[in-house]
């Protein structure tokens, strides 16, 4: 399983390029990484999701840290929280299969936002296993592209990134 | 007033209290030169900017003052990043500026454009792109405080021409705060007690010390605690002189070319204190192997490093000057005289030893050691030449011994004794070479001749990269494959750059060409011309555990 990391950063130039060049030359995979600036515009946020075991999530954490641009690291993973990502679908509908589309969608509480001749665009969002099982749920009609964002979380309850202690 | 970016660097240097820079002009630095001209900041000019940047590292190890190297964009920039990567790797407090093309031309692939902020990343601290003249002066205080605070390391600030040509108010930037930055110095009380507690209770402690321990300033603390707990100090090859050589609980250098007797030691210990270290795999060798009954508590200014390459019991976080001096102040000792007599006898029995027929470089290493009382600074290359040094010479003062750990640089260590010699005018200066690596950076001759540094260089002359070719002995079945080297009469190439050159086939002729150089007010090459297969000992062999050694 992925663990999930909430990083604030200096909004300086060439910051995403010194966190992924740390987990490239280092040789941790990242999964997944987003990143968009917060209410303050002189820092960014990035959800970065990491494979590893904790000796690999406390390096990773470390050298995080250690890098100058970088304000604040928490691993967020077994802490109460959100998380989301978003997907939009390309899938071959013919009038015969929109119907029965529409119910996956339903169920997914997913929606419509573009319709074709002979395709539909839905937009679903949701945690990675809910976007997983829409896909999967989509696959018999054939999907003729997708494109997926990165994870994004908050902490559950009142509690900030910018607040939050670190070890 | 309004000044030009040139003149702010001034400025911001001199607030800085640096005096003197290495560098190499060009293009895109010429509003900086046109700014030195009429400053008092001393440039050395070097003859190629890896040796500005070797400069300035070496002035900065000597000193313990950052070094400043300057260079142009592109090609300029480009030969920093040797310089910079070694400074990196050993943690060395360095501030490089270089030129980049104006603002309006970068991303074009303009002439002479290299993106050195981004071929720099993951070689420097920490590096800036100044593209507003008016964050130059703050940008470079905030490079000075980050290559000198915490873990040091080397900062790289690009300044495109248009802001080192422009003009603006220079003010003062105001202190630096950057909240991404703050080194933590002291450690946590329970850690400190934990620490106190698990040494109190070792029956074989030793401590491992490296380059931190130089760094720190903690040499007088971990005299006093190896004192107090008579704990033989095995140092890396950055913590040498870090702790008294001839020290009787010192065991030298721990490692693949370490003493026996200090991986012995290390390999019995039931407590290891390692101390501004790193856990380098030159020093491990098998990791499974190395100290494996001993609990181990880690000491270093840098976070990332604790369970990096091996499992702790204690990480304490923090300077560690300060870190020491906090487990002193609790520290209930009660030493074990056994362990300290076991040591000893390994000492007797397996002592560090050569067979001394023939002309031998642990002989010339011995003799410049014993001629300079140990007492000057010594720079040395890559190689065997570095082994021999650090297995022979015995240093007793922190900053005494100056060489490429980490990155292994050959072509480091006569410019780095330019530097080193700028940075202590009075002392005497001596740069451990092999007939190799001296040619990578041998151009310097002529900044050592044009400056009057009256800088030595001691060529282990074997015609062999030789410590290529010992592993190709040792593990390539002599298959000599590229090694063999010939090379330059090197007598007539100081000659012929102004310098002083002694050449040395015999023993007897050892003394009386030190006395010669060591006299001379110029640069000397002394080429030694030494057996040509000797190899360095004890060894052990790649991924082989520490106390397994060959020799
Ligand atoms: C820039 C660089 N290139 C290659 C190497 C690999 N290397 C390590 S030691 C060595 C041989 C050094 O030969 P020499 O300078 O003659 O010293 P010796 O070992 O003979 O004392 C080489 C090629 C290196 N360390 N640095």
């Amino acid at each position: 399983m992925g663990n999930t990391l909430t990083v604030l950063v200096e909004n300086n130039p060439g910051v995403l390029a010194r966190v992924a060049g740390m987990f490239s030359r280092r040789g941790y995979n990242i999964d997944s990484l987003s990143v968009s600036t917060t209410d303050d515009p002189r820092i960014s946020r990035m959800t970065i999701i990491v494979q590893g075991d904790e000796a690999v999530l406390q390096q990773v954490t470390r050298q995080l840290r250690k890098l100058v641009d970088v304000i604040k690291v928490q691993d967020i993973t077994r802490d109460p929280h959100v998380d989301r990502e978003l997907s939009l679908i390309k899938v071959t509908a013919d009038t015969t299969v929109r119907g029965e589309i529409m119910q996956i969608v339903e169920i997914f509480r997913a929606r419509i936002v573009d319709v074709s001749q002979d395709s539909l665009i839905i937009e679903v969002t949701g945690d990675e296993g809910k976007v997983n099982a829409i896909e999967e749920a989509l696959k018999p009609f054939g999907i003729r592209e997708m494109v997926r964002t990165g994870t994004i979380a908050l902490l559950r309850g009142s509690v900030t990134a910018a607040e939050y202690e670190e070890d | 007033m309004l000044l030009t970016g040139g003149q702010i660097l001034i400025e911001a240097l001199k607030e800085q209290g640096v005096d003197t820079i290495f560098g190499y002009p060009g293009g895109t630095v010429l509003p900086i030169y046109d700014a030195l001209y009429d400053s008092d900041i001393t440039h050395i000019l070097t003859r190629h900017e890896q040796a500005a940047a070797h400069a300035a590292d070496g002035y900065a190890r000597a000193t313990g003052r950052p070094g400043v190297c300057l260079a142009t964009s592109g090609p300029g920039a480009t030969n920093l990043v040797t310089g910079l990567a070694t400074a990196m790797m050993d943690s060395v407090p360095m501030v490089a500026f270089t030129g980049q093309v104006p603002t309006g031309l970068l991303g074009r692939d303009s002439f002479q454009e290299a993106d050195i902020t981004g071929i720099t990343m993951p070689i420097t601290k920490h590096n800036f792109l100044v593209r507003d003249i008016n964050d130059l002066a703050r940008t470079i205080k905030e490079a000075f405080h980050i290559a000198t605070t915490g873990r040091p390391g080397p900062v790289l600030v690009d300044i495109p021409r248009d802001v080192s040509g422009g003009k603006t108010e220079y003010r003062d930037p105001g202190p630096v705060f950057k909240r991404g930055y703050q080194p933590r110095m002291e450690a946590k009380p329970e850690l400190v007690l934990a620490a106190a507690k698990a040494i109190a209770a070792a029956r074989r402690p030793v401590i491992y010390a490296g380059g931190g321990i130089v760094n720190s300033g903690a040499s007088p603390e971990l005299q006093r605690l190896a004192g107090l707990i008579m704990a033989p100090v095995a140092t890396t090859l950055m913590g040498l002189g870090g702790f008294p050589g001839d020290h009787a609980l010192s065991v030298g250098m721990l490692g693949m070319h370490g003493s026996k007797y200090a991986n012995y030691a290390v390999y019995e210990s039931d407590l290891l204190i390692a101390v501004g270290v790193r856990f380098d795999d030159r020093v491990t060798g098998k990791v499974e192997s190395f100290a494996p009954d001993a609990k181990v508590i880690h000491i270093d200014i840098d976070p990332a490093e604790m369970g990096k390459n091996v499992r702790v019991d204690i990480p304490i976080a923090g300077d560690v000057k300060t870190v020491l001096g906090q487990i002193l102040d609790v520290l209930e000792a009660r030493p074990d005289p056994h362990w300290d007599e076991k040591v000893q006898a390994w000492k007797r029995e397996y002592p560090l030893d050569f067979r001394k027929e023939g002309m031998k470089p642990q002989a010339i290493i011995r003799e410049i050691c014993d001629m300079t009382e140990g007492k000057s600074r010594i720079t040395t290359e890559v190689g065997q030449n570095q082994m021999w040094t650090a297995q022979y010479y015995t240093f007793t003062q922190p900053r005494s011994f100056i060489t490429s750990g980490g990155l292994g640089t050959m072509g480091y260590g006569f410019p780095a004794a330019i530097g080193v010699q700028i940075g202590c005018p009075d002392e005497l200066v001596f740069d451990i070479a092999g007939d190799g690596s001296i040619q990578m950076n041998i151009q310097e001759l002529a900044t050592a001749v044009n400056y009057e540094l009256p800088v030595n260089v001691a060529i282990l002359n074997n015609s062999f990269l030789g410590m290529v070719r010992q592993w190709q002995e040792l593990f390539y079945e002599r298959r000599y494959s590229h090694t063999e080297l010939k090379n330059p009469e090197f007598v007539k190439v100081a000659e012929a750059y102004g310098a002083e050159g002694i050449k040395i086939t015999q023993n007897a002729e050892i003394r009386p060409a030190l006395e010669q150089a060591i006299a001379s007010s110029k640069p000397v090459f002394l080429d030694f011309v030494i057996d040509r297969e000797e190899n360095v000992m004890p060894m052990v062999p790649p991924g082989e555990a520490i106390n397994k050694m060959l020799g």
